[in-house]
């Protein structure tokens, strides 16, 4: 199997478990083999050194120098419309439906059962 | 202001013997950016007493201390008690010597996650199928 996503500099990686779980972030330089320091300026994430274990790697790879202050790195995040390119991925809509689904209700459920009765699903969507 | 941690905690001394030098917090210095810190210590191996200088890379001096105390015991077994830390001092990247610590310094670094063991080990604990290591 090719391996096609590396750690690079301006890598725009998913934070999967931990702190601020399922946010977005850029991660601006590796401190070692074990993590590197990520920052979010445009959804609220102060700069920290976030372990490899919590990212998941994206294919979004920003413009800026290694290092930026958090102002160019959000200049870089809104000039590549990060956070619409992000929103519109299969990834996401799978996460979200995910999430959707463990809030279903007993009801729900039912909705989703019987769809010829005439119940609209609202609370849901089920992942096809 | 009520000292967060006094020196008899610390270190064996009684506050005639001592000399308060600032009685305020000391505060990091750019805990936002990374550094390089050069570690001189000496330990006690199991044999002998060894000098020796480690280069960390982290955001701030504590960090840097405690990735060196980590270090120190995984590679050489050296325990905390064992370990006297005799001066951290901030250096700049070209100064930097051994290669897993100039390894880092590259702005156009690139590697991969090989191999990603799962974190969730027991979520579910009891499961039909292999977890994916590739992602």
């Amino acid at each position: 199997m090719m391996f096609k996503c590396f750690i690079e500099v301006d890598q725009v990686a998913y934070i999967s478990f931990g702190l601020h779980a399922g946010r977005m972030v850029q991660i601006i330089d590796a401190i070692d083999q074990k993590g590197a320091l990520v920052d979010g300026p445009c959804i609220q994430v102060r700069r920290y050194i976030m372990p490899f274990k919590c990212m998941e790697l994206t294919d979004f790879i920003l413009k800026f120098p290694h290092s930026a202050r958090p102002k160019y790195v959000g200049q870089a995040w809104q000039k590549a419309d990060t956070s619409r390119k992000w929103a519109a991925m299969g990834w996401v809509k799978k996460i979200k439906a995910r999430e959707r689904k463990a809030k279903m209700t007993d009801f729900d459920h039912y909705k989703v059962m019987k769809p010829d009765v005439g119940l609209e699903p609202t609370n849901h969507e089920v992942m096809t | 202001m009520k000292a967060l941690g006094t020196p008899q905690k610390y270190k064996k001394m009684k506050k005639c013997s001592g000399h308060t030098v600032y009685p305020g917090q000391v505060f990091k210095k750019s805990p936002l950016r990374v550094k390089n810190f050069s570690i001189w210590l000496c330990y006690d191996s199991r044999s002998s007493i060894h000098n020796i200088c480690q280069e960390y890379q982290d955001l701030t001096t504590v960090g840097g201390v405690t990735q060196c105390h980590g270090a120190m015991g995984a590679q050489h077994h050296a325990q905390a008690h064992w370990i006297q830390i005799m001066k951290v001092k901030e250096t700049a990247a070209r100064k930097c010597c051994p290669p897993e610590a100039k390894q880092f310094h590259s702005s156009k670094i690139k590697f991969l996650l090989p191999h990603r063991v799962l974190c969730h080990q027991h979520k579910p604990r009891f499961t039909t199928k292999r977890p994916n290591t590739f992602f």
